[in-house]
């Protein structure tokens, strides 16, 4: 029997199990939209603008571990994606988007709503398709959730002309798929791990520094077999947090620029560093001349491009993190002989947890004013982890990641490499609608959650129990903060304390929304608010000025971290290094 | 840090739509060079193949090779600085041969000299259509100088490896007959 490409489309989603897709409609993916009504299996997330579509997508699949699924329109609808894709791109998560394209005999003609989606997608997608022939779709669709899901995960776009999407054809849906030329690594190699087993056998110092490889490749427990095995202290990435529960005694907290003091510290003097599924981001790294100076370096990873790109490696193993360190470990247990070989990391040990109690992260309650810590603090005492979180980008993305500990992975849902404002809430609508039964908590600032507050609509259209807070500290605050240290408190256009009366907007929506200004408050409206069955904003009015600390000084060595304001008012020299707010 | 130094990378990709901007909006997205890059259908007609020619120290170039081979089009990717090998390119060159008597002469002797072949021409001009390695094609481009070009159109380098001549590093290469004969003619 011939059936539409539309239909096509619809039964190449449900052989790949597919059961939520976040879109939008428009013009030429109407006929989509129709089979989609006619198909109560598969189910449409309407959000109210596709770069939240996009966002709720990430948040589905890296809640859940899958792959997520968008549709949009052609022109407007597709270049709506494109800051989603992008983000999806850094950040390492499986999405397939399909977008619709004018009818194939019109394209490059102007023709209404044509965009070049493929030519503007190229560089911040994992791969793109065209669809030139019918009969090529469901060869397309395989592809693009393998390529996808596998490997390195990433975005992938499918542009679906008008005229493709009508065509009748008969439909077979390929069983594999073989593309001669994309095969990722998954096996390490043997003699590698090898000299990895060695090297950290015959470290005194060693380090573990892993990061969102751990989650993609479900290697958590492996993590924590070989952090258990050879009682090495770790430190995550922000995209990293989870894949160690956050109160184990050997977890460190996180590295870099607002990473701990121990971290940072055990990095620097480590003698050999086994960097597991990270990328040496600069923002892990600070002045890369200085980094983990004098140690051998281990690094896993699936993407031979993550290895040597930033950072010397002296032994890279590549391919999947689960599969390497269950060699990795095994291999330990051979060569060493049993738990007491690593017993001479025990003054390493102690050094690390001398480092955590000389500086532990803290901040100073206040009795008069709401400390933005003090907040998720609360928040993670409430719910004892128990949740998932997602977040915006600024001080309060840092504030999260350094006070709420995350237990399991797939909990935690932030915007790490691109840094996306407007990330956070829509990420948060992705993650319930693949656990409905779970606590979804959107930590977010002022700023940040205006970039996507249109999706308010979509949780009250769709009763999602998203709790939502914003830590309102009427400043784009991390904004603020670089302008306090490097600007001589110039304040440039960082000042939004006209923010809109959230409460009331909330209710504008049909939400629920509170209001907490004073510490004592906090608590409570902790309680009434979470305690409700829909859709609740809470907004905490906190300390405008507060900081985040430690810090790292863009540029500068990891080791030279800040605890308070470094009070010189204009540093050009420190402002002006590489790297910006 | 190494030196920076010329190589030549050799692409298979899928002959899929699309493919050559993947390639070179790779280049431009990462900031790495292209000095000259020609692309054809290879054997295969399901294959093109792309020779392009870029320069960096052996970190650049490290990246450059894997972020090819991450192109899910890019079937294999191959640093000719591993191997011994020729380059060739071709030329057509149109030249003036009026301005001062003789110069037609002079044109047609090194047309000899260079075994290049006179594919065109006018009571004014000659178009020859040249082939060799870089040192000749900047030799017969100095011999023609003075005679005045009027215009050169390059089809970029195309580069094999030398047949069993795989080498560890940088050994120095073996010489070919052929290869030195083109290149010491002048
Ligand atoms: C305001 C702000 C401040 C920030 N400050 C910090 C900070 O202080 N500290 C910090 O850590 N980050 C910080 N970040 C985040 C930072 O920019 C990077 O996003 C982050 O450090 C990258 O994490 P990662 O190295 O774990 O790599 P990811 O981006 O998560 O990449 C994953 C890596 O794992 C590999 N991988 C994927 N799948 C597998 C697999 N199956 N097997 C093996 N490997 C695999 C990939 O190839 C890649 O190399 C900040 C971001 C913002 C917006
Ligand atoms: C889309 C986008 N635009 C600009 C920035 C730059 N930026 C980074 S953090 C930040 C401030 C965010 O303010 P807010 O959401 O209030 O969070 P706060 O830092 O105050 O907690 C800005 C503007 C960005 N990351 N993303
Ligand atoms: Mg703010």
């Amino acid at each position: 029997m011939k059936i539409s490409g539309a239909e096509m489309l619809l039964e190449s989603l449900k052989r790949e199990k597919i059961t939520h897709i976040f879109g939008y409609p428009g013009g030429v993916v109407l006929p989509i939209f129709d089979a989609l009504y006619k198909d109560p299996s598969l189910q449409v997330i309407l959000t109210r603008h596709e770069q939240a579509a996009v966002h709720a997508a990430e948040g589905y699949a890296r809640s859940s571990n899958t792959v997520g699924v968008v549709l949009v329109t052609s022109g407007p609808g597709a270049t709506n994606t494109l800051t989603g894709l992008a983000d999806a791109n850094m950040d390492s998560v499986p999405l397939v988007v399909i977008t619709g394209q004018v009818p194939t005999k019109m394209i490059g003609n102007d023709a209404f709503q044509e965009a070049d989606i493929i030519g503007m997608s190229r560089s911040c997608t994992k791969h793109n398709f065209l669809v030139r022939k019918i009969s090529d779709l469901p060869r397309i669709i395989k592809e693009a959730f393998y390529i996808a899901r596998t490997g390195r995960p990433g975005p992938v776009l499918i542009d679906f002309p008008k005229d493709i999407i009508l065509e009748k054809a008969e439909f077979h849906y390929p069983e594999t798929v073989s593309i001669r030329s994309y095969n990722p690594t998954i096996q390490g190699n043997r003699w590698q791990i090898r000299k990895a087993a060695q090297a950290i056998l015959k470290s005194r110092k060693p380090v573990i520094y892993a990061g969102g490889g751990i989650i993609s490749s479900n290697a958590h427990k492996e993590l924590l077999e070989l952090v258990n095995l050879a009682n090495i202290p770790t430190t995550l990435t922000l995209m990293g947090l989870g894949a160690l529960p956050g109160d184990h005694p050997r977890f460190m907290g996180m590295l870099g620029m607002h990473g701990t003091y121990a971290a940072n510290m055990a990095i620097h003097h480590t003698d050999v560093l086994i960097a597991v599924g990270v990328r040496f981001d600069d923002r892990v790294t600070g002045k890369i001349a200085e980094f983990s100076p004098n140690s051998k370096v281990i690094h896993i990873d699936i993407d031979p491009t993550s290895i040597r790109k930033n950072f010397h490696v002296d032994v890279p193993i590549v391919g999947d993190a689960r599969v390497i360190l269950k060699d990795l470990i095994e291999e330990l247990r051979e060569i060493s002989g049993g738990e007491d070989a690593f017993r001479h990391f025990q003054p390493w040990v102690a050094q690390t947890s001398e480092w955590e109690k000389e500086h532990p992260l803290k901040y100073a309650y206040d009795k008069e004013i709401i400390k933005p810590q003090y907040v998720i603090e609360k928040i993670y005492q409430f719910t004892q982890g128990d949740c998932i979180v997602s977040t915006d980008v600024g001080q309060h993305q840092m504030w999260t990641a350094q006070f709420f500990k995350f237990i399991r992975p797939n909990t935690w849902l932030t915007s790490g490499g691109l840094g996306t404002m407007g990330y956070g809430f829509p990420a948060a609508i992705g993650a319930q609608k693949a656990h409905p039964g779970k606590r979804v908590i959107s930590i977010t600032g002022e700023g940040s959650f205006l970039m996507n507050v249109q999706e308010l609509a979509t949780v009250v259209s769709l009763d999602l129990p998203v709790k939502i807070v914003i830590l309102n500290n009427q400043y784009l605050g991390m904004v603020r903060q670089w302008q306090e240290f490097f600007y001589g408190s110039r304040y440039s256009s960082s000042f939004i304390g006209q923010s809109p009366d959230f409460v009331k907007l909330a209710e504008a929506f049909g939400a629920v929304g509170l209001r907490a200004t004073r510490p004592e408050q906090v608590e409570d409206t902790i309680l009434d608010g979470f305690s409700r069955r829909g859709p609740v904003l809470m907004e905490f009015q906190v300390d405008p000025e507060e900081n985040v600390f430690p810090m790292v000084p863009a540029g500068g060595s990891n080791i030279e971290m800040i605890f308070e304001s470094p009070g010189e008012k204009d540093d050009p020299k420190k402002r002006d290094s590489i790297l910006t707010a | 840090m190494s030196e920076v130094r010329k190589h030549f990378v050799q692409i298979l990709v899928e002959n899929r739509f699309g493919v050559l901007s993947r390639v070179a909006g790779l280049f431009s997205a990462r900031g790495f060079n292209i000095d000259s890059l020609s692309v054809a259908p290879g054997l295969d007609p399901s294959v093109s193949q792309m020779t392009i020619e870029t320069q960096g120290d052996d970190h650049v170039v490290e990246q450059i090779i894997k972020q090819l081979n991450k192109l899910i089009d890019v079937i294999k990717v191959v640093d000719l600085a591993e191997f011994s090998f020729l380059s060739r390119e071709t030329l057509l060159i149109r030249v003036n041969t009026n301005s001062r008597p003789g110069d037609r002469d002079e044109a047609f002797r090194i047309v000899e000299i260079f075994r290049a072949k006179i594919i065109d021409s006018s009571p004014t001009t000659y178009t020859f259509e040249v082939t060799g390695d870089e040192d000749k094609i900047e030799a017969i481009l100095n011999f023609l100088k003075p005679l005045g070009i009027k215009e050169v159109i390059r089809t970029g380098k195309v580069a094999i490896a030398r047949e069993d001549q795989r080498l560890s590093g940088k050994n120095a290469s073996r010489p070919h007959p052929e290869g030195e004969l083109t290149l010491n003619r002048p």
